[in-house]
């Protein structure tokens, strides 16, 4: 049977990274559709019906760049940064559960690419501080100095939300007693979404999240304005595209983060057993997260740089130690919410 | 912080979607399928005119030519005869050629014009990949012949067509 087992292992992984490559692709397409309905324009409706071929054009033209190296770049780590960046967007999913465990050709196999891993909540933390690596790399390599200030704004900024990232993620671990992520669903689906429980932890997660993936209204490290293009300014065709795709995967990704943790996941309220309608459930869920960024992105301007800090170390922060006590009170008042 | 402001734009920009969704009425203009009109004053491409009779209104005098300050414009004329003629008067352009990486759309060359023959039009979709296509000559800028008329060359009666400058109706 340990044949099986690989092969099943094997599938699972070129199918996450085949729906995160899509996702991606399609991801862009849906930013820039709703874009320019927000700003009463049409969006892409050249390539192919709606504009639908308009990513794998773009993927084309991208492949066929002139890739540029600067030549008094470190060109080793100028070549890493990009895949030091992708990386950790990929493998973040692994430890997500998907759905429930089904049943195929007479196995039961479980909707998740490593399972119900016991510390799913402390990975996610890790890899996610990984990827700052890859942009502060990407922006000392290039030997610019816009790309160098993007880098470190970049690490500046990631690190200071990390703190009320890392806040916001005990509100779940406290209400289920587990850094399970299939415990923590379980949970959500017996006593209801956490988002109910704690709104201002799942606010303050996902105004982290935004300065974490860097997106609108914290892309700082890119302000056009300020520093061209930011920590990806040297980089040029493929490389460039790996930026791309690490900033719209990591988009999915952490919406699946937030809907796992918040909104249930792939739970539907008041049905036993989801079976295939878990994963539709999660993608739903992750959609509505995604339109949410875009909506962001069209309504609001970048904050200041010092305005951020302050944001986050004398607003944030504070306000997610306080969600803590909340949240441990609510589970001390309530024993019924905690965990069994 | 600004909760309030963020709901206000937040709002702004959601009713601006389901608008423009709903309503379908998004402020581009779908360019190739759809063109905006020009104004009646816009200066595009040159156009050749002709008479309603079919000859051509241009005389080749070459006051167009003196007039460019870009020195687009290259003017040859040649002798026209009862048998085959081109335009009213003695003579007309065998060669009209126009540079369009020349042309700076002044118009002066209309203002010299003394029959009116070179009038710049509303086309502005001038895209060339050679400096050759560049230059536009008199076959590409003369207008269509009028319905039911015949193209120059024509075979006139002798004695018909003796001005170059005929009296216009409303002169400007």
């Amino acid at each position: 049977m340990d044949y099986v087992l690989w092969i099943e292992w094997i599938v699972k992984a070129i199918l996450l990274i085949v729906i995160l490559l899509t996702g991606f692709a399609y991801m862009t397409y849906m930013e820039r559709k709703f874009l320019g309905r927000f700003q009463n324009r049409y969006g892409p409706n050249r390539a192919g019906p709606f504009g639908l071929l308009q990513p794998i054009a773009d993927a084309v033209k991208l492949i066929f760049k002139e890739e540029l190296i600067p030549s008094k770049a470190d060109k080793l780590v100028f070549l890493l940064a990009p895949v030091l960046t992708v990386v950790p967007a990929w493998i973040l999913l692994a430890v997500i559960p998907f759905g429930e465990v089904v049943t195929i050709f007479g196995r039961e196999i479980s909707l998740s690419v490593a399972g119900d891993l016991n510390t799913g909540i402390l990975y996610l933390t890790a890899i996610t501080s990984i990827s700052v690596y890859g942009i502060v790399l990407a922006g000392w390599s290039s030997n610019n100095k816009y790309a160098t200030m993007g880098g470190i704004r970049s690490s500046a900024q990631m690190i200071s939300y990390e703190l009320a990232l890392g806040l916001a993620f005990i509100g779940p671990i406290l209400m289920a007693g587990s850094m399970s992520l299939t415990r923590i669903v379980e949970q959500q689906g017996r006593v209801g979404w956490f988002a109910i429980y704690q709104p201002i932890t799942f606010v303050i997660f996902l105004i982290a999240l935004l300065a974490e993936i860097n997106r609108s209204p914290f892309d700082m490290p890119e302000a056009e304005q300020e520093l061209t293009a930011g920590y990806h300014t040297e980089y040029s065709g493929m490389k460039f595209a790996m930026f791309m795709l690490t900033e719209y995967t990591k988009m999915i990704v952490v919406s699946v983060i937030a809907a796992t943790l918040f909104l249930g996941g792939y739970d539907i309220p008041f049905i036993e057993n989801e079976g295939w309608l878990g994963p539709l459930a999660l993608f739903i869920k992750v959609l509505i997260l995604l339109f949410g960024m875009v909506w962001v992105r069209a309504t609001l301007p970048r904050f200041r740089y010092d305005r951020l800090m302050a944001f986050g170390w004398k607003i944030l922060l504070p306000l997610a130690l306080f969600s803590v006590f909340l949240t441990a009170a609510l589970v001390i008042i309530f024993p019924g919410l905690g965990p069994k | 912080m600004f909760a309030k402001e963020i709901a206000r734009g937040m709002y702004t920009t959601f009713r601006e979607l389901i608008r423009s969704s709903v309503a379908g009425d998004p402020v581009t203009i779908q360019y190739p399928e759809e063109k905006r009109p020009v104004t009646s004053r816009f200066k595009g491409r040159h156009v050749l005119k002709r008479y309603d009779n079919g000859l051509e209104k241009c005389i080749g005098c070459s006051l167009c030519a003196a007039a460019c300050p870009a020195d687009a414009i290259f003017v040859e004329s040649s002798e026209n005869t009862d048998e085959k003629r081109y335009s009213p008067g003695e003579r007309y352009a065998s060669t009209y050629e126009i540079n369009f990486l020349r042309c700076i759309f002044c118009g002066y060359c209309e203002d010299a014009c003394p029959t009116e023959a070179i009038v710049l039009g509303d086309n502005y979709e001038l895209s060339f990949t050679d400096r050759r296509d560049a230059i536009y000559t008199k076959e590409m800028l003369i207008e269509a012949v009028p319905e039911n008329e015949k193209s120059s060359p024509q075979e006139v009666e002798p004695g018909m067509f003796t001005r170059a400058v005929p009296e216009m109706k409303d002169p400007v």
